[in-house]
């Protein structure tokens, strides 16, 4: 019982311990004046997580390490980079966490497989349940 | 005083469920005969709904004075407390909310064994012995591992308050709502079962479980939907959904919901889909039993976890293995005895629902793989996250088929039908999705997905209302309007989901007092910055005046909040609503030069989302009414047509032949 | 008795075991570097306070081994570490300090208050070099070796039985 209290206790304080007082980074509140490049940030940065929250995409969080990254993310995009070489580059850093975006590999495979495999079983069930019926007519 | 009467009752109720569960049993075993104790099961679980309701209300109570020397008041609650959210706090925590959950748990086995009277005594024996099995397994939890009326040894001075993010109305409705849904399904669940046990899948069977169905469906549609449109404005960045594991917990449950709700009405119009059905109710109530222990254990990071324990979760999974696995089991061998009942042909509405469900299926699959997956990889020191870039397009590959055909679906006759009768609508319908994928694409480029789902639901709106054509208005039945409300609800959302998606526009700046930033056809003027103060709260306050064009600006107030019990900051946003959408505003941190964060979002028809929630509950409820008031005309017709063969019987003093149902 | 109607079971069985598995093992929390055994990024930070000087790669080539602490004055974990990194300078251990989103006197009064491990500090005020070597929070340590490449991260505060390996990884990585 004491070590639940103790754990909201935890939870309630943590934002508070996490608190600084430094200004945000020049881009974490502050668009791109290109709004085709905005719109290439605001895509990526709502599919990367922000790893100080519990699960939130950094354009969705007030943490300042979120803000850090969007500065990161739009300085990049600035500079010509492409959406998905940012996301590799985070990738290289945190590894498939910080992407809410999983890609295919070899801890990731399942979750193209599974799908891949329901749309068979859904078929199968499909033809099993009508198309049997059709040819056997009605009872 | 209040506490311990509030543990009695609740010792009192797990006693009698003991009895409940003995008593379902024998009735079971005796069949029709009846055993001597098969008779306490009915009022074993009526008396104990009103000892579980009333432990809830002792504790209400025990929030609504602030009862310091209750451990759970203490660490919930504090004396400066609204008193709305006092109330409200009595569910916001672990303890209180699990009390709540096992009120409905015995008002719904209390509810059933009292009003329910068309079931056979074997199947009705079995199914209130699966219920009282259930509500003693969570008794069990509650005052084995969460007792709610816990003592303090010495009273607290003050409570340490609540959540500032549960401070609020949203709060007051969501989770209770949702749960009474999932427990809902716990009813369904244990039909499912007894008719299992009893195997008597029947049509009359499926008529009992539908009104349950629909009953715990229409909550849970409400619950998400007020969930939804409580993370979009408390959370301070307009996200209505992100595919988080909490909010997937909730959606679980209800897409197997719907696909119950639809397999159960083939089983009650034309008995087919047996298993299917049994399969589904197991599932349904499976799903909401998941989405707690996932909520609770915190075996995954969401942002809506607030009490997370792992012994608690330890307790949640062995009930869940209890229930669940033994269900499954039950059905594994018990399946292949049940026929599968009546066939149909491939065009025919049986195979459209068929078709559905196994769509339904698919998504609720790629729903829970997608949740579950973070999970595996971490038992390999691996972690993963898996969010809307993986769940839309996933989801999409069944979600699209299923539109279609539940736009078709409901123009085709039962058993057998020709395509050729439907020609016209099935044109309609066509003609309208390419009409409108051709104008959004004129328009601008937007993701497929976006123009895709625009396509479907303004198709879908429309196919929605094609059941009436060639029908009388006056004589369509209610539960007919029900359908058509519910699949019109379901294209009102899919549209406002859609249209926020692709046309939503954003503008971020800072800002000082006086300037005015522009963001599609709105001005908005940050007219000044005021210091503000709440019962429990400190805040800075903007004023914003918008407007729209030439029109009159209207003042909003968004505020950053800052709470002292416990110290939490939060953002309230402030939302101006048109027919065609809402403006979006929220203030941020001063900078050190004077200006402040502001961050404004038009987001057009994003009301839809929750109106078409709205409409798809209403839907349900028109539905239950239908049905029910149906139903007690062919009793009350029944009951006549008895009295008067009765009354002939005593005439002629020969038996008459029952007439055939 | 049909086998298909086994598969629920048999999915729900392999959940319930793994669910089981996770609550007994505790959860893996952590996010790890991908960086280590990756050469440190270039990188050049002004000191994070007066006196002591700013920080870039270059000072972790060549000599020994080096600790990079990344840290702030405003996080409580690093407080409960001070002790730690100051026994690890006993040891003769050199400690690089990257203050994160910090102000110089805030950093001034930390070290005036819980001692000074550190013989330089960088500020990084947008978590910048933070990002770059793949560090999630604060406080994390990372071992460097003399070539400048990073060999080992430790996340979270360093607990007393943390000192005597992380000397030993020092040591190994020489």
């Amino acid at each position: 019982m004491i070590r639940t209290v103790l754990l909201m206790l935890a939870i309630i304080a943590a934002p508070l311990s996490a608190q600084d007082t430094m200004p945000p980074a020049p881009y974490a509140y502050t668009q791109l004046e290109d709004p085709a490049l905005e719109a290439k940030a605001t895509e990526l940065m709502s599919t990367l997580r922000c790893l100080k929250c519990q699960s939130q995409a950094i354009n969705d969080s007030d943490a300042p390490m979120a803000g850090d990254m969007r500065h990161q993310v739009r300085t990049k995009i600035l500079a010509g980079e492409e959406p998905e070489a940012i996301r590799a580059w985070l990738v290289d850093r945190y590894g498939d966490y910080v992407s809410y975006q999983p890609e295919v590999s070899s801890t990731t495979w399942p979750l193209f497989a599974v799908p891949a495999l329901l749309i068979l079983v859904a078929l199968l069930i499909l033809l099993r349940r009508v198309g049997k019926r059709r040819m056997e007519g009605d009872e | 005083m209040i506490a311990e009467l509030g543990l009695a009752a609740l010792w009192l109720a797990t006693a009698l469920a003991v009895l409940q569960i003995v008593s379902g049993v024998l009735g079971l075993r005796a069949g029709e005969k009846g055993a001597a104790l098969a008779i306490y099961a009915r009022p074993a679980a009526v008396v104990q709904a009103f000892l579980a309701v009333l432990a809830f209300f002792l504790l209400l109570w025990a929030f609504a004075i602030t009862d310091l020397s209750i451990k759970l008041v203490a660490t919930n609650s504090h004396s400066m407390k609204p008193m709305l959210y006092k109330l409200t706090g009595t569910w916001g925590n672990h303890e209180g909310s699990m009390l709540l959950w096992v009120a409905v748990l015995a008002l719904s086995g209390g509810l059933l064994a009292g009003l329910e009277r068309r079931l056979p005594h074997k199947t009705m024996s079995a199914t209130l012995a699966v219920q009282g099995f259930v509500a003693l397994g969570f008794y069990a939890f509650l005052l084995l591992s969460s007792n709610p009326f816990e003592r303090l040894p010495i009273p607290a001075v003050e409570g340490t308050g609540l959540n500032p993010l549960l401070q609020d109305i949203g709060l007051a409705i969501h989770p209770p709502t949702l749960y009474v849904g999932y427990v809902g399904l716990s009813v369904a669940f244990s039909l499912a079962m007894g008719a299992l046990i009893a195997k008597q899948v029947t049509p009359d069977f499926a008529k009992v479980m539908r009104p349950w169905v629909l009953f715990a469906w229409v909550f849970l549609t409400l619950g998400i939907t007020a969930g939804s449109y409580w993370a979009y404005y408390e959370l301070g960045w307009g996200g209505w959904w992100f595919w988080d594991p909490v909010e997937n917990s909730s959606l679980m449950p209800w897409l197997a919901a719907t696909a119950l709700l639809h397999s159960v009405s083939v089983l009650a119009a034309r008995d087919a889909l047996r298993t299917w059905t049994i399969m589904l109710g197991v599932l349904a109530f499976s799903m909401s039993m998941l989405g707690t222990f996932l909520v609770r254990s915190g075996v995954l990071t969401s942002v809506h976890a607030f009490a997370v324990d792992p012994e608690r979760g330890s307790f949640i999974l062995l009930l869940l293995g209890l229930y669940i696995g033994g269900a499954l089991a039950i059905f594994a061998v018990r399946a292949g005895s049940i026929t599968e009942g009546k066939r149909f042909s491939v065009t025919s509405r049986e195979s459209a629902l068929v078709f559905n469900n196994v769509m339904l299926s698919a998504i609720l699959a790629i729903v829970l793989l997608g949740t579950l997956y973070p999970l595996l990889t971490e038992a390999f020191d691996v972690r993963v996250s898996v969010g809307p870039p993986y769940f839309n397009p996933a989801g999409a590959i069944f979600a699209i088929p299923m539109f279609i055909v539940m736009g078709v679906g409901p123009l085709l006759r039962w058993k057998q039908d020709k395509p050729a009768r439907i020609q016209f609508e099935l044109s309609l319908i066509a003609a309208v999705a390419i009409a409108v994928v051709s104008v959004v694409a004129i328009l601008g480029d937007y993701s497929i997905l976006a123009v895709l789902g625009l396509a479907l639901s303004v198709a879908l709106g429309i196919a929605a209302f094609l059941p009436l054509r060639g029908r009388k208005i006056g004589r369509v039945p209610l539960a007919t309007w029900g359908m058509i409300m519910a699949h019109f609800g379901v294209a009102v959302s899919l549209f406002g989901m859609a249209s926020e998606s692709a046309f939503t526009e954003e503008r971020l700046a800072a800002v000082t007092p006086g300037s005015t930033e522009q963001l599609g056809d709105w001005n908005i003027e940050l007219m000044g910055v005021d210091p503000v103060a709440g019962p429990n709260w400190t805040a800075v306050e903007a004023r914003l005046a918008v407007s729209r064009g030439d029109e009159e600006p209207t003042i909003i107030n968004p505020q950053a909040r800052n709470f002292w019990a416990p110290a939490q900051a939060t953002s309230e946003s402030a939302l101006v609503t048109r027919w065609d959408g809402q403006l979006y505003a929220v203030i941020g941190e001063q900078s050190e030069d004077g200006r402040w964060q502001l961050r404004v979002w038009w987001k057009p028809f994003v009301t839809f989302i929750w109106y078409g929630g709205l409409l798809i509950s209403l839907g349900g409820v028109l539905s239950i009414v239908g049905r029910v008031r149906l139903d007690l005309k062919r009793r009350s017709a029944v009951r006549k047509g008895k009295a008067r063969r009765d009354d002939k019987a005593a005439l002629s003093g020969a038996p008459q032949p029952e007439p055939a149902e | 008795m049909r086998p298909v109607f086994f598969i629920p079971l048999a999915l729900f069985l392999f959940f319930a075991g793994l669910a089981g598995y996770m609550l007994a093992n505790g959860r893996f929390e952590a996010v790890p570097s991908h960086m280590v055994n990756k050469p440190l990024p270039e990188f050049t930070l002004p000191p994070a306070v007066d006196g002591l000087p700013g920080t870039s790669r270059a000072d972790f080539i060549g000599g020994k081994p080096k600790l990079l602490n990344v840290w702030a004055s405003w996080c409580l974990p690093c407080i409960a570490e001070a002790p730690q990194l100051e026994a690890l300078k006993e040891e003769g251990v050199e400690i690089i300090g990257i203050a994160i989103r910090d102000k110089p006197e805030d950093v001034g009064d930390f070290l005036n208050r819980y001692g000074n491990p550190y013989t330089r500090i960088g500020a990084d005020d947008i978590s910048q070099l933070q990002i770059e070597i793949g560090a999630a929070g604060v406080p994390e340590t990372f071992v460097i070796d003399a070539k400048g490449n990073i060999r080992h991260q430790h996340i979270g505060d360093i607990r007393a039985s943390d000192v005597p390996k992380l000397l030993q990884i020092l040591e190994d990585v020489q």
